[in-house]
């Protein structure tokens, strides 16, 4: 594993059922790590719980759910350093909480506010790409731009199944393989690109397949699975470190949950199938594991779920505490040098709202 | 100053900007080893090494959107796109994120790009190798657009997009430039963003024009001498434009002929007509007229002088206008 080549067909385990399953272990992995792991998926699926909720209130627009995405997230952040970029797409689109984001920046994101645009210097997160799979040049070039300082940073792009069909995921991709960029391109396989299914999306018989193409390792992990997913991360950030280049990794999991406030799942998805995913969704997996292993207790449990709320209440009055935005903004942060004209149709556009 | 080809200029431009600031570099297809399809990156890759003059894999989109990454690694990436139609992949990239990643950031971070590329007709190319797209670049917000027309306009111009911190387009007329030479200031010239060029003075009609239309828009001129006194305009930048320059002239002369080589339809003139209707109705003698390409895909090559705006062509609307 971890060489150019056909990538496995098995997903990588380490969590196990409690039953037939056994559990493993990750080295260097301590209880403390343990803990920060699960504080980081409970924390982002306070956020995600709390958003819907939040949108069914009126209080944000339409809101990308990802639910049961959190161990792909989290898994994967905590294989990297403060250092290292995150390129998210909306899927991950409360990811700068695991780098200390407030949750009213990500919120007022989602509510239309200029307070949701943050400065990706603060947290090493870029800004949220909505186009799909756009961004994975971006991180390719962030990776390829810091080697060439001499730096031993290196960069994360997430993005689904669907973005693999993209031409900027294949030109990302590419650069990725030829520059040998430090970048770890990490899809959350969760099966569907709203109501296309993967089949419908790709003739490969793995997206880690498409990994050989452009002369990179292909890793696939249980996409459900924070161990292994931080495990396959790991791997790929010390391949990255010790300059050989990029890793693709496919995680692979079930979305069950809709693809955003906006769809109707009903049309198109497999119900009994989404039901088997949520009675196996990952942060309740990871808990299971910690009871089972000593690790976590039911109070100390219940103190993290406590602070994640929390975060999520203080976050929402943050936001709807912002004043609102001054209509200047419009013509504001375009250009470092606007152009005059700016000026005249700002003080035009106040001259008739005035009157 | 010394005497240079048009694709001399640029490369001047070039060895003097990353001479002068370690943090630029250009990438492209073919620009290291070949030094470029028209060797207007010509001996870097040998002064400044293959990664400040970097040849890429074939792919524009990639090209750009590698390079807003670099931009975030604290470069300022030069790319070539080889050919105007070939750069179309690298609008998706252009539009969704070169032009809004600053706005996005709160301002925060600059993504100082430059993208340059040969643009125009009448060289005898194959299709797509011919098109003059600046009106997609311009109608993007967030991006700011120079096309030179002379050999030190188009040093001065590059030389101030690779400085400015806001993306810049730069379309260079790839029919002139090893066919005009000009003097060119030595060591670092630049020529500042934003300011039109009075390329001949007149009294009686202006003609508008940039790029390869302003050495068409100046036989023109001579071919009227004994007619009438014509004023030439290089717009240089189209955006941001220097109105103040197009306002100035329309009141001088009373009369507007707009020259573009690209289709008419939504071109560049069209916006340099609507400002003259907005603002300078009163000045003028007569309607703004464009002399423009016709809106079809630009045409084989055995026929391509005629899509191309002539100089009889240019002489009809400046007659038609004075008789109006």
């Amino acid at each position: 594993m971890g060489e150019p080549g056909v990538p496995p067909r098995t997903l990588r385990r380490v969590i196990g059922d409690g039953e037939a399953l056994p559990d493993g272990e990750v080295e260097g992995l301590d209880e403390r790590d343990l803990i920060e792991l699960y504080r980081g998926m409970v924390l982002l699926r306070t956020y995600d719980e709390r958003s819907l909720v939040y949108h069914r209130q009126g209080r944000i627009g339409t809101y990308a759910i990802f639910w049961n995405h959190e161990a792909m997230q989290v898994g994967a952040v905590y294989a990297l350093e403060r250092d290292d970029w995150i390129f998210p797409s909306y899927r991950e689109s409360a990811i700068g909480l695991l780098r200390g984001m407030p949750a009213s920046t990500v919120l007022s994101w989602w509510r239309g506010h200029p307070a949701g645009w943050w400065n990706p210097v603060d947290y090493n997160v870029a800004s949220i790409c909505v186009p799909i799979g756009t961004h994975v040049p971006h991180a390719t070039g962030l990776a390829w731009g810091r080697k060439l300082r001499g730096e031993h940073t290196c960069a994360i792009a997430f993005f689904g199944d669907g973005a693999t069909s993209e031409g900027s995921f294949h030109e990302g991709a590419n650069f990725a393989g030829v520059m040998r960029a430090p970048v770890i391109l990490f899809c959350n396989n969760n099966g569907w690109a709203i109501s296309t299914p993967v089949s419908a999306q790709t003739a490969a018989e793995t997206l880690a397949d498409k990994a050989v193409g452009y002369g990179m390792p292909g890793l696939r992990v249980d996409g459900g699975d924070v161990l292994a997913v931080y495990d396959a991360t790991r791997e790929a950030v010390e391949r990255a470190r010790a300059g050989e280049g990029p890793t693709f990794i496919e995680a692979v999991t079930y979305r069950a949950a809709p693809h955003a406030t906006a769809d109707d799942p009903s049309a198109y998805i497999d119900p009994e199938r989404v039901e088997e995913e949520k009675r196996n969704e990952c942060l309740g997996r990871y808990e299971r594991y910690l009871l089972r292993a000593g690790v976590l207790t039911e109070q100390l449990a219940e103190e993290i779920r406590g602070e994640a709320f929390e975060t999520m209440r203080k976050g929402i009055a943050d936001a709807e505490a912002e004043p609102a935005a001054d209509l200047g903004l419009l013509f504001e942060n375009t250009y470092a040098n606007s152009p005059s004209s700016f000026d005249e149709e700002l003080a035009e556009l106040r001259e008739i709202l005035r009157s | 100053m010394s005497e240079k080809l048009l694709v001399e200029a640029l490369n001047d431009a070039f060895h003097v900007e990353l001479e002068r600031d370690p943090n630029v570099m250009v990438m492209g297809e073919d620009v290291g080893r070949a030094g470029g399809v028209f060797r207007a990156t010509a001996g870097l890759r040998d002064r400044f090494g293959p990664d400040r003059c970097v040849d890429t894999p074939l792919a524009e989109a990639g090209i750009l959107g590698t390079a807003v990454g670099l931009c975030m690694a604290g470069w300022r990436p030069v790319c070539e796109m080889q050919y105007d139609a070939f750069s179309y992949p690298c609008l998706d990239q252009l539009i969704t994120h070169v032009g809004r990643y600053r706005w996005r950031t709160g301002g925060a971070m600059e993504f100082p790009v430059t993208i340059r590329m040969p643009y125009g007709g009448g060289v005898r190319a194959p299709e797509l190798h011919d098109d003059s797209p600046e009106a997609y670049y311009v109608h993007t917000p967030g991006v700011k657009v120079a096309i030179p027309s002379t050999p030190a306009d188009a040093k001065g111009l590059l030389a101030a997009a690779i400085r400015e911190p806001d993306p810049v387009v730069i379309f260079e007329p790839k029919l002139h430039y090893r066919t005009m030479r000009g003097e060119v200031p030595d060591g670092e010239h630049v020529v500042p963003l934003g300011k039109a060029r009075v390329a001949r003075e007149g009294t009686d009609v202006t003609l508008v024009a940039y790029g390869a239309m302003v050495p068409l828009a100046e036989q023109a001129a001579e071919a009227l001498e004994d007619e009438t006194s014509v004023e030439i305009l290089d717009i240089r930048t189209l955006k941001p434009l220097d109105e103040d320059a197009l306002l100035a002239s329309a009141a001088k002369t009373g009369r507007v002929v707009i020259v573009q080589e690209a289709p008419r339809t939504a071109g560049f003139g069209a916006e340099l007509a609507a400002i003259l209707a907005e603002k300078a109705i009163l000045d003028l003698r007569g309607p703004v007229l464009r002399v423009t390409g016709y809106d079809v895909p630009y045409p084989y090559w055995q026929i391509e002088d005629a899509y191309m705006p002539s100089v009889e062509r240019v002489v009809a609307a400046v007659r038609k206008l004075l008789e109006f």
